[in-house]
């Protein structure tokens, strides 16, 4: 029977003594929860790279590459104009369009995949039902631990690693 | 209200002026004015730049039923206040994702006071940009026509043409900047939400919030996204300003057809920019009582780039007048000649003094540290780059290849009300904007505040 716990730190460092302590206890660090951005703090749960960079990658030069596509056939094969005899496939300015909309489809290649490696945009997330979680995003550092053993242990190392509240989620 | 964050004097951290300023004061001082009343000030000044914006509106009205011929354009001088308009509200916008996205590449932590309110600048200020080129097509019914879409006509954009540049860069760097803009934000607007004393408060941010919990997962993804986004940002910006640039040197023109126009373009965009920046940044700063976050330091820091951006404009400058000499072509150097003797003459010397010599008194510490002399610096480079893109339409115009075609400008009424009607726009987008986003990034700050230990 796995119990879950949230323990509330005061500030980042404690949490990651209390980060260390479950862990050395054996138990499970499933997530934490902090109000800016703790260095290297997904590294030490181990959540591995974000495929966010790739897919921008491949988002912004599908779009480019699309955009010079659609230049090409419709200055070349489906409505050539002959303007004063210059070439038709004027590739040197063609690059143009596809640099600003390859960038533009990178960035929102990127917003999708960072919602979806996230689980973004979420209505609900039973977490925001704890009192004081509201704090995550404003001065509290927040630890979000699991255990197979007597969830009471798991509480008084988390109380010792310096948790001010600790509390228990169940199924409702 | 009692001030959370006393500003002290000489600061008491690198950049943040106040003894202490843990994770509680930061967000407190940003977020809590946003949930009381905002007094009057705010709403003399909302009051204050409404009737500019009927006026922008009414003004676009009458061009739309009446032509473009209402301006002071002619047949020679055939472009006016909406392309000097163009160049230079696009110069502000680019500033704001380029300062944020530099200071964010070079790891300039001061950055975090800033860039919030300089992107919010970004946004409005390409909006207003992107009108300019509309309202001189003519027929700006047409407008769609940029766009490539089966019709029944069977027809495609000129991909050669540099309208069409225009038309993707705008679409494609607005939504960028509001992409930039607004992932940057989700964080700040789940504090929002979860200050938030009222239900339709809570219900509004939440939702724009997209369920933001602040996870190490979150924070860390966010991150990926946020400085990739950066790295694109800079040549996006880049290249924005120089397809403008490029507007004038795809032509063959004098005075136009220049190789440099496109990162001299650039760098004027900077500077204007960040003298727009330091204006707002007065502003928000005595408006929403932050001088422990927006130190005088960050002033300085800024007065000093005014003052490198100054000296590279004026290089710039004298590098035209030189190619203009040296290329040995007739009318290029009628063109110089005309510039510092012709119509245009008093204003072309304004511009100098606006941009290259009024800016050398921020050499002098005491300049770059007094608030109201930096502000007097700042406001005499907005004017001088507005009339330095003018002046590039004019003149090149007022005196090209054939001189039974040389003719002057004459402001009408109406190039009166395209110049000043938007700056009275923009502040009123501006003043909705300070009232229901908080200006600064509350989760950079509180960053900053733990590195500098005054939390």
């Amino acid at each position: 029977m796995t119990a879950t716990l949230l323990a509330e730190f005061l500030d980042g460092d404690t949490l990651k003594t209390g980060l260390t302590q479950v862990r050395s206890a054996g138990d499970d660090v499933l997530e934490a929860f902090t109000p800016y951005p703790l260095d290297g703090l997904a590294d030490e749960l181990g959540q591995g790279r974000s495929n966010i960079r790739p897919v921008m990658l491949a988002g912004g030069l599908g779009t480019a590459a699309f955009a010079l596509a659609l230049q090409w056939y419709s200055a070349i094969v489906n409505y050539p104009i002959n303007s004063g005899g210059r070439p038709l496939n004027s590739w040197q300015v063609f690059l143009l369009v596809p640099f600003e909309v390859g960038v533009f489809a990178a960035a929102l290649a990127g917003v999708i995949a960072f919602f979806w490696s996230c689980r973004l945009p979420r209505l609900h997330d039973p977490l925001f039902e704890i009192p004081g979680f509201e704090r995550a995003t404003q001065d509290r550092y927040f630890l979000l631990a699991a255990t197979e053993r007597d969830p009471s242990d798991l509480r008084a190392s988390l109380r010792s690693a310096g948790a001010v509240e600790v509390t228990e989620l169940r199924q409702p | 209200m009692t001030q959370l964050l006393v500003a002290e004097h000489p600061p008491a951290h690198r950049w943040i002026s106040s003894r202490h300023a843990d994770d509680v004061e930061v967000t407190q001082a940003v977020a809590d004015p946003l949930f009381v009343r905002f007094g009057r000030t705010w709403w003399l000044a909302l009051l204050a730049s409404a009737p500019f914006v009927l006026w922008l509106f009414g003004a676009i009205g009458w061009l739309f039923y009446r032509g473009i011929g209402i301006w002071g354009i002619n047949s020679t001088v055939v472009w006016g206040v909406a392309i000097a308009n163009y160049v230079w509200w696009i110069g502000i916008g680019n500033a704001g994702t380029l300062i944020s996205a530099m200071l964010l590449l070079t790891r300039q932590k001061w950055r975090a006071s800033i860039n919030r309110f300089a992107e919010a600048m970004t946004l409005f200020a390409v909006a207003i940009a992107g009108l300019m080129p509309i309202i001189h097509l003519g027929r700006p019914i047409y407008a769609y026509w940029l766009a490539p879409y089966p019709n029944t006509m069977s027809l495609w954009p000129q991909w050669r043409s540099a309208l069409v540049w225009d038309f993707w860069a705008i679409i494609s760097y607005l939504l960028f900047s509001i992409l930039f803009w607004y992932v940057s934000l989700i964080p700040d607007l789940a504090t929002m939400r979860d200050r938030a004393p009222s239900r339709a408060g809570q219900l509004l941010y939440g939702a724009f919030a997209l369920g933001w919990r602040g996870s190490a997962r979150e924070w860390s993804r966010l991150q990926t996204l946020h400085s990739t986004m950066a790295a694109l940002g800079v040549p996006l910006v880049c290249s924005v300003h120089s397809i403008v640039g490029l507007d004038f040197a795809a032509s063959l023109m004098p005075g136009w057809q220049e190789s440099i126009f496109p990162p001299y373009f650039v760098v004027g965009a900077m500077y204007s920019g960040f003298a727009m920046v330091v204006i707002l940044a007065a502003a928000i700063r005595w408006g929403l009582s932050l001088q422990a976050i927006i130190t005088r330091r960050h002033f300085e820091v800024m007065a000093r780039i005014l003052l490198m951006a100054s000296i590279v404009m004026f290089y710039s400058y004298a590098t035209e007048w030189f190619m203009g000499w040296y290329g040995g072509e007739h009318s290029d150097r009628e063109l110089v000649r005309f510039e510092f003797t012709g119509t245009y003459a008093p204003l072309f010397w304004a511009l100098l003094a606006c941009n290259c010599i009024i800016p050398q008194v921020l050499w002098l510490p005491v300049a770059r540290r007094s608030l109201a002399i930096l502000i007097a610096v700042a406001i005499a480079i907005n004017v001088g780059m507005w009339l330095e893109r003018i002046l590039i339409v004019w003149n090149t115009l007022s005196h090209g290849y054939m001189p039974t075609l040389w003719r002057s400008f004459h402001f009408t009424f109406w190039d009166w009300s395209f110049l000043i009607a938007p700056l009275g726009f923009f502040a009123f987008l501006f003043l909705l904007f300070v009232r229901l986003v908080p200006s600064v990034s509350m989760f950079d700050v509180r960053e900053l505040a733990h590195e500098e230990a005054a939390a």
